[in-house]
């Protein structure tokens, strides 16, 4: 039998705010645990949680990035559980009326045509804070908590069950940290927990119209272990309904290890949340100029960008998405570009060069010690013939090891070309005084002496010369020569 | 709609209490009770009324994204029964 999986995925990325979303407490990673929180976020009796402007903004953002439609009024509402990484045993949500909802975002698979996935909704909530079990001073009969991340604001991304692979759930993913990376609300790491991804995989019998029973996939820390745990899950599921057996509905946790997919042991989790407005919290009210003066703040997105980088600079395709794929990495180019009237040439040498160096020594485009004023130098003496190639890649070298000014570094170690015609017209009038019968017998038919008379000017010129100058030089004058000699002879 | 012991049952496990069968008996009678007295509400018609959120007159109370210290760890520590390492230390959630 052949199966259709059907996916869809929960992601909540962590805002790159300075507070917390109900207090003032520091959102900072790596501080000491418990060091970073306040009556509001411990959850003592008594306190008043008040909403921080600026997720309400970022908020928006995300939802003009992704074609939503903001709701005018939106609730924030209590989600009741019990878990010690919790202390107020509800977790402030969103749930009848979310902040956006009805968006989509554009995914563009190899070798498919470019898809439009629909997103349900998104909504703010907090974070909850974090539980040690394996750590070496942890007692074995207890779990330790950290309530420094309870209370960090988080937007959560509910997509519609459009997926029909995991490559195609995975290349949302990536498209979806990119918009949140280019938004600047969000820092998109995986590793480190600030974009998380849980998945609903179902699978049907290829043509039916109903969905079968869904499992939900968490603990994901990659997107490598997105794909790889979608994989396993449909797998699975197709090999139990091969065999007869039903799906049951539950949660399964992705051990990235073992590369396997168990069943959460614990049914502690009753999905039992009784939902209630937050009486503690107004209701959100978002304004039509409000959202307008947000869209006028709004940096440009990755797809807007990748367009101009074709239509603007004239690139392909590739180069616009390889470009493009962080925005620093874009505004490095930008300014290479600035001063390059070659886009295609410092398109070669950032896509080339630049990222080499970035990915062998594991820099970051922010320290990398040729800036784009020092590219952009070294492209223009390339530009301008005053550098050969071979030496281009010498200067960056170096330049890329001192830090040094590709300008003194071509000084230092005279790599600069003679620009100056005149001195290489002296020097193949010197060669070919000096080399008349090479020349005589060059004019007599022997074309391969052409290349020994090219040699002979590079020595004289002790390499300085651009060959391609030289070339045509040499080439003019021996012309020359041919015309006169035909002149005599007739 | 009445409550029943299982209803009383369920409510009482996600509250994560325990009582004897005599204090659920009682409860489903209380329970339905102030069902009974709620249920008075539906004699008016609310079909034209907006879904009240919140009894305030208020929206969009918000503040600026402004960072200030409260506690330390030690005084965010100092009324928890155990701790260890800077941590709250709860009995093991994961067997």
């Amino acid at each position: 039998m052949h199966f259709e999986p059907v996916i869809g995925l929960e992601v909540h990325v962590q805002l790159k705010t300075n507070t917390k979303i109900f207090c003032r407490c520091s959102t900072k990673f790596g501080a000491a645990p418990n060091s970073q929180v306040c009556p509001v976020c411990l959850g003592l009796p008594g306190v008043l949680p008040v909403l921080n402007e600026r997720v309400v903004e970022f908020a928006t953002h995300l939802a003009l990035a992704t074609q939503c439609h903001i709701n005018e009024t939106s609730v924030l509402a209590r989600k009741n559980y019990f878990y010690p990484d919790l202390p107020k045993a509800y977790q402030i949500s969103q749930f009848e009326e979310p902040f956006c909802e009805h968006g989509a975002i554009t995914i563009h698979v190899e070798g498919q045509a470019p898809q439009k996935i629909g997103i349900t909704r998104i909504h703010m909530e907090e974070d909850a804070g974090k539980s040690l079990h394996a750590e070496s001073f942890v007692a074995k009969n207890e779990t330790l908590i950290d309530l420094n991340r309870c209370g960090t604001p988080l937007l959560e991304i509910v997509s519609e069950p459009d997926f029909r692979s995991a490559r195609e759930a995975c290349e949302y993913l990536v498209k979806l940290r990119q918009i949140v990376v280019y938004l600047g609300i969000c820092d998109g790491n995986m590793e480190e927990g600030s974009l998380r991804c849980d998945a609903n995989v179902s699978v049907r019998p290829l043509g039916e119209a109903k969905l079968g029973t869904k499992t939900e996939l968490k603990n994901m820390n990659s997107f490598r272990a997105v794909e790889k745990a979608i994989e396993y899950e449909i797998h699975r599921q197709e090999m139990v309904l091969e065999n007869g057996g039903k799906i049951e509905q539950q949660t399964m946790l992705w051990d990235a290890n073992r590369n396997v997919a168990e069943a959460m042991r614990s049914k502690e989790y009753s999905h039992d949340y009784r939902y209630f407005p937050d009486p503690d919290l107004v209701p959100i009210q978002i304004a039509r100029d409000y959202i307008e003066a947000v869209a006028r703040r709004m940096p440009e997105l990755p797809d807007a960008k990748r367009h101009r980088f074709q239509s603007f600079f004239g690139l392909p395709e590739y180069d616009a998405a390889v470009l493009t794929e962080t925005p620093d990495l874009a505004t490095y180019f930008e300014k290479v570009a600035e001063d390059v009237n070659d886009k295609k040439l410092a398109s070669n040498w950032v896509m080339g060069h630049v990222l080499r160096a970035l990915k062998d020594h594991n820099d970051s485009i922010h320290t990398f010690p040729v800036t784009p004023r020092y590219l952009a130098e070294i492209l223009q003496l390339l530009e301008t013939k005053s550098i050969s190639t071979n030496s281009a890649k010498i200067v960056f070298d170096e330049c890329f090891r001192t830090g040094y000014d590709p300008k003194n570094i071509v000084e230092k170690q005279k790599l600069a070309l003679i620009t100056d015609d005149k001195k290489i017209d002296q020097a193949i009038d010197q060669v070919l005084d000096s080399n008349a019968r090479d020349v005589q017998d060059y004019l007599g038919g022997k074309a391969k002496v052409f290349g020994f008379l090219m040699g002979q000017v590079m020595r004289a010129t002790q390499g300085k010369a651009h060959p391609q100058t030289v070339q045509q030089a040499l080439r003019a004058k021996l012309d020359a020569l041919k015309n006169e000699k035909s002149t005599e002879g007739s | 709609m009445a409550v029943t012991i299982q209803e009383v049952d369920h409510i009482a496990r996600l509250a994560k209490l325990s009582f004897s069968e005599d204090e659920k008996e009682k409860f489903v009678e209380q329970f339905n009770q102030i069902l009974t007295y709620m249920e008075k509400l539906n004699e008016l018609d609310t079909s034209d009324v907006e879904p009240t959120y919140n009894v305030l007159a208020l929206t969009n109370v918000m503040r600026p994204d402004e960072e200030k210290t409260w506690l330390s760890q030690e005084e965010a520590l100092a009324n928890a029964p155990r701790s260890n390492h800077g941590f709250f230390s709860v009995p093991k959630v994961i067997g």
